[in-house]
């Protein structure tokens, strides 16, 4: 089972478990990562589920859709290089130790 | 003395997790006690007529927090028991709520969450097998079941609900035949022009709409629906007949405690109900335009379940956080995301911007020259400038918004200039 790790404003770090296939947004939201809210349940219609993808790991996860790059631009926090919506980002073996930075606020 | 019964939350939907989960980032470290009829931990419901109705998800995708992060919260969930009766000791806020197993949950204050039920039909037949409403996991899971193998479906409603599981339907390449009693589709939602959109759009996927069109009654052998009966004499073949006729919000436990209600339990800006120890919250209620602070309005979506939990639960721990947030809301039916920011009510103009037949546009309402709302069909980004433009008190002038050349997010003003 791969592991996402989320990055507080803080430095701390906590690892969850994630299923291959669900997307990073749905596994910080059950798991009640402070920050990361989806509100809108994955559908790409909120930028309520902002984070900042570790360098590491920006080739493998690849660049924002269309969509997405419209939403993040009106987002709240601002945007980055590494910005995307964790609920367009679905959970891979390869994205296993996958570490997402979450912004100061969605 | 007694320790603390705390707070008791009666519905364990969108809206009642997220009073939960308020309260605790509100630094209350009371008890909390989640409580709700269907057997399951809280889950999102918008995917039940959606992905989760085309097959694949697990209902534990979606679960809005696991079971242990609540207990790690310090919430009581207590699920598949439904509350028939509440009573406050001398108007509150403390009280006892009994279930139907006879389980008493004693309370500090409480919140009702209760949400909605789907409104039931009342044709001859209506209570055949094959006859399936869309509200809960376990009934998108039977007609999951049902549906995988069904010839013809026949949808009655028209509303997002209906349609969204027509599209479902004629995705796994079953017969689909829409029936709605009025002219158009979606009319309570959104403007003409999109209704017709949409009849368009589910035509062109090789889905029967008829409008205008009731139906009268249900054939069926064995106690099995087979055929659906209309007003002009068609007889329709089902296999599967989905009714999508709308909710009724539920209001019984407010009654019970002598709370207003006028089509939902009346809240203000703040969820409290009449009486002002009792918040409610979610699809069971009634309150102001968030956004104008006018009128009523019952507002059936995740959003407003969130946004009015929220002001609950402040309400709850003595602050006061009105909800006026901006209403926003999404539906996705086939290869069509429509995505709506802002209430159209009482709007006087549309702007229809982009291409309506290539099925990527949006609709502006307005109002004396004021934004109301977009409804915004494969247009994220006039969404989103619209929904952001209403969120700053800032509008987008209608002459402005009709060039298609400029970005919507280019033309946001300051209300005063663009009204």
């Amino acid at each position: 089972m791969p592991k996402v790790i989320f990055i507080a404003l803080d430095g701390t770090e906590r690892a969850v478990d994630a299923r291959v296939g669900e997307s990073v947004m749905a596994v910080a939201v059950r798991n009640g990562i402070p920050g990361i809210i989806g509100e809108c349940g994955g559908n790409c219609s909120c930028a309520t589920c902002h984070v900042y993808v570790g360098e590491d790991f920006s080739a493998s996860v690849g660049e924002a859709g269309d969509m997405e790059d419209d939403l993040l631009d009106l987002g709240v926090a601002e945007r980055r290089d590494t910005s995307r919506l964790s609920c367009q980002i679905p959970v891979t073996e390869d994205l296993d130790g996958l570490k997402v930075h979450v912004p100061e606020e969605q | 003395m007694s320790s603390p019964a705390g707070t008791l939350i009666i519905g364990a939907s969108q809206a009642g997790l997220q009073v939960a989960v308020s309260l605790r980032g509100a630094g209350d470290a009371s008890p909390i006690t989640l409580v709700g009829d269907e057997p399951h931990a809280p889950y999102q419901r918008p995917p039940l007529s959606k992905a989760y109705l085309q097959g694949g998800a697990e209902l534990e995708h979606l679960w809005l927090r696991t079971p242990e992060v609540l207990a790690g919260l310090g919430v009581t969930l207590v699920t598949g028991e439904r509350v028939e009766s509440v009573a406050l000791t001398a108007g509150g806020p403390s009280g006892t709520a009994r279930t139907a197993c006879g389980r008493v949950l004693a309370f500090d204050r409480l919140a009702l969450t209760v949400g909605a039920r789907p409104r039931r039909l009342s044709v001859p037949g209506a209570s055949r097998d094959g006859v399936m409403y869309l509200r809960t996991a376990d009934d998108a899971k039977a007609l999951r079941e049902l549906q995988s193998d069904a010839e013809s479906v026949v949808v009655i409603g028209g509303g997002f609900i209906g349609l969204e599981a027509a599209a479902v339907a004629r995705t796994q390449g079953s017969t689909v035949t829409v029936i709605e009693a009025s002219d158009r589709l979606i009319g309570r939602a959104v403007a003409p022009v999109v209704s017709e959109f949409y009849r368009a759009a589910h035509t062109r996927r090789g889905v029967d709409v008829r409008l205008g069109t009731q139906v009268v009654s249900l054939g069926g052998r064995n106690g099995r629906v087979d055929t659906v009966a209309l007003s002009d004499g068609t007889l329709i073949p089902a296999d599967v007949v989905i009714v999508g006729i709308g909710v009724e919000p539920c209001i019984e436990l407010a009654r019970q405690l002598d709370l207003e209600s006028a089509g939902g339990i009346v809240v203000d800006q703040y969820a409290r109900t009449s009486n002002p120890n009792v918040v409610a919250a979610g699809d069971c209620t009634v309150q102001p335009n968030p956004l104008s602070g006018l009128g009523r309005v019952r507002l059936e979506s995740v959003q407003n379940a969130v946004s009015q939990a929220k002001a609950a639960a402040a309400t709850l721990v003595g602050r006061r956080e009105p909800n006026d947030a901006v209403p926003w809301f999404w539906s996705d039916q086939y290869d069509l995301k429509l995505q709506i920011a802002g209430l159209a009510g009482g709007h006087d103009r549309c702007v229809v911007r982009g291409d309506v037949d290539g099925e990527t546009f949006s609709v502006l309402y307005y109002r004396d020259g004021a934004l109301l709302a977009a409804d915004a069909v494969n247009a994220p980004g006039d969404y989103m400038a619209v929904r952001k433009a209403l969120a700053q008190g800032a509008t987008i002038s209608a002459e402005a918004a009709a060039n298609q050349a400029v970005a919507l997010k280019e033309l946001i003003v300051p209300q005063a200039i663009g009204a």
